[in-house]
């Protein structure tokens, strides 16, 4: 519990309150070293965050489907087979020392769930791509213009009666979902029961159960994991995650296609959704219950306002201030948003800079380090980027030499996360291995 | 001064631009002449892409355009093949293992604009199918888009492919997309990168050699 009542704490008191639950879990340590390892690592990865030197610069690992190849797995394997991916996760872990762990949670998540759902909304590795590639968002337009409405009105019941019978087979019965006021009066109710007993809904029910029976299944195995992960010394890096809303309804609901024409038609319906979307990406990570309400890292991909996707005056109108608005949301809660910045930033590095000093940290894709260090990194942590490309096909020395640049640059004076700047699903074991004992060796500060 | 129906679309105005067009046909106006504004309209288009004033907004809203325009002249348009000569051919795709195509489809577009005859054969592309294409079409340059990691050696394999089936002679190879770069190129042996579209247009210009 909390030391004082919620409502009455300051954003700092939050913070602190969240971050000592990540510091000094209550779990069972493999071993003292492995306790006094984890706490290093967390002060180490605070005190970047915080903009000041740690002991060394610490090493994140953008992690994909990597640890499931370099165990010798397909993804489709680590997304069918929960004991040999973990072992590869563990193995991983142990073989490369990363300062927070690569969990395998987002990279196990086995396919059978999603065949049970009847899940539209991504191919996964051996259903609509091949057994080695990862997973991927098939584009649509699952969302039609003239759902704006019902979407800006609630963003809930559209998911719950529009968008899920749509993208989830399992949901298709709820499109027929009759009013809840009618559950409050006595009289009324029948007219709520019927539903449920429908040959839509009944399928649909029996395909939630059964998904739940698969991800169970999963979870007695990857759950423990986890925590054997602490438990030996790494600490887990972001615990949720959310979106910016122009990205909520430009990924998934519009797609990229139907939100950009609906900038130049319907601007104000685009604005007004984002509006609305605010606090659905805010209860997103906040909600959560008790699965993991105290890491405070929040992972927030963003996809639409890169470099290319839109222009500045785009990027000030419809992307930046509901994003903004979301991040300090967040902050107020004493949540630190981790933003992975995909594609390039360049142009944004300055708009960014909006933002509370040391609240939120930055991952930086293909964006120019020596350019984010000067502009964004003087009021938050940044983190990349070494280049997927090297890990995959260069040499041990580019790496090494990569790596020290990175550190001159961006890690000077601290405020700095070492990290791969794409999610990484496979590369060279060797060159990874470099990068992180350069950055061992080389970030001493 | 360009016509207005040029303006219009140049400027993202695409309920004007609809206006002018029935206003067009109305008095009697060659739906030919139509078709050929909304060309010179793409063209402004890209020249402001390249000029780094639009970005893939633009490119995608005037692609709408074009397409709603092309929908209400279409039944007043004979059937008429494309006489207009083109600078040379490029075949296009994404590779095996990957379904991503907004770079690829911007790509397209702009060597449209640009004056090349353009085949997209999709994506998650086999080696096989590029080999067909490249036999099939004889272009002059191969394009090859990926976004994700795995298209690092699905690019590898089809540029071996098709070179050994002995068609890599007079076709140049580009590859782009999410992280491809130069170490990237060296991997999979294509002949350059492109870290944009017009990267892909001044290559594929200088392919034909009019760069």
């Amino acid at each position: 519990m909390a030391p004082k009542a919620w409502a009455d704490m300051t954003p700092a008191e939050r913070r602190a309150w969240r971050i000592d639950k990540w510091r000094n879990p209550d779990i069972e340590w493999a071993s003292p070293e492995a306790e006094e390892e984890y706490k290093a690592r967390v002060d180490r990865i605070l005190a970047a965050i915080n903009l000041e030197k740690p002991d060394r610069v610490p090493v994140r690992l953008n992690m994909g489907f990597w640890p499931a190849k370099s165990g010798g797995l397909t993804a489709y394997e680590a997304m069918s087979d929960a004991p040999r991916a973990v072992k590869a996760w563990k193995d991983f872990n142990l073989k490369f020392q990363p300062d927070a762990s690569v969990d395998p949670l987002h990279n196990t998540v086995p396919g059978a769930m999603f065949e049970a759902l009847g899940y539209k909304l991504y191919s996964w590795p051996g259903h609509g791509v091949s057994k080695e590639a990862s997973y991927q968002y098939v584009e649509r337009e699952w969302m039609v213009p003239e759902d704006y409405d019902e979407l800006i009105a609630d963003p809930a019941n559209f998911m719950l009666r529009t968008y899920l019978p749509r993208t989830v087979e399992g949901f298709a019965g709820f499109a027929d979902f009759p009013p809840l006021l009618d559950f409050i009066e006595l009289p009324f109710v029948f007219g709520s029961v019927g539903v449920w007993g429908s040959d839509e809904m009944a399928a649909g029910l029996q395909r939630l159960a059964e998904a739940a029976r698969v991800l169970n299944e999963w979870g007695k195995v990857v759950f423990p994991a986890m925590g054997e992960l602490m438990a030996l010394g790494f600490p887990p890096y972001a615990g949720s995650g959310t979106k910016a809303p122009f990205d909520i309804l430009g990924d998934t609901l519009r797609g990229t296609k139907g939100v950009i024409v609906d900038m130049f038609r319907y601007p104000e319906k685009v604005l007004a959704a984002c509006e609305s979307l605010v606090q659905t990406a805010l209860d997103w990570p906040l909600k959560r219950g008790a699965v993991s309400p105290t890491i405070p890292l929040v992972f927030i991909p963003l996809h639409k306002g890169a470099d290319g996707f839109m222009s500045d005056e785009q990027f000030h109108t419809f992307y930046w201030p509901t994003l903004r608005k979301l991040l300090l949301g967040l902050i107020d809660e004493g949540m630190i948003p981790f933003l992975f910045a995909e594609g390039r930033y360049n142009t944004r590095l300055e708009a960014i800079m909006d933002l509370p000093k040391a609240s939120t940290v930055w991952l930086f894709d293909q964006s120019d380090m020596a350019r984010a260090k000067e502009t964004i990194g003087t009021i938050a942590c940044i983190q990349g980027n070494m280049p997927l490309s090297l890990l995959h096909a260069g040499t041990a020395e580019q790496v090494a030499e990569h790596t020290r640049k990175l550190i001159d640059i961006a890690g000077k004076d601290g405020g700095f996360i070492l990290d791969i700047g794409a999610v990484a699903d496979e590369g060279k074991d060797e060159n990874l291995e470099v990068m992180i004992k350069t950055a061992k060796e080389y970030g001493v500060y | 001064m360009a016509h207005e129906l040029v303006e219009a679309m140049a400027n993202m105005k695409e309920k004007e631009a609809l206006q002018i067009v029935d206003d067009m046909l109305a008095r009697g106006e060659d739906p030919n002449m139509i078709l050929d504004l909304s060309s010179q309209a793409m063209q402004v288009v890209g020249e402001r892409y390249q000029e780094g004033t639009y970005f893939l907004p633009e490119l995608i809203m005037s692609g709408e355009m074009v397409k709603r325009i092309g929908e209400v002249l279409k039944p007043l348009l004979a059937a008429k093949t494309d006489q207009t000569k083109k600078l040379g051919i490029v075949v296009l795709g994404t590779v095996r293992g990957d379904i991503h195509d907004i770079g690829k489809d911007i790509v397209g577009f702009m060597l449209e604009v640009n004056g090349f005859e353009v085949h997209d054969i999709g994506i998650d592309q086999p080696e096989a199918n590029f080999v067909q294409a490249v036999k099939d079409h004889q272009p002059q340059v191969l394009a090859l888009s990926g976004f994700l990691s795995v298209a690092f050696d699905s690019m590898k394999s089809t540029i071996a492919e098709v070179e050994a089936a002995g068609l890599r002679t007079n076709l140049k190879v580009i590859i782009g997309g999410g992280q491809m770069d130069d170490t990237v190129r060296k991997y999979t042996g294509a002949d350059a990168y492109g870290d944009d579209a017009m990267a892909a247009v001044a290559f594929a210009k200088e392919a034909v050699g009019v760069a």
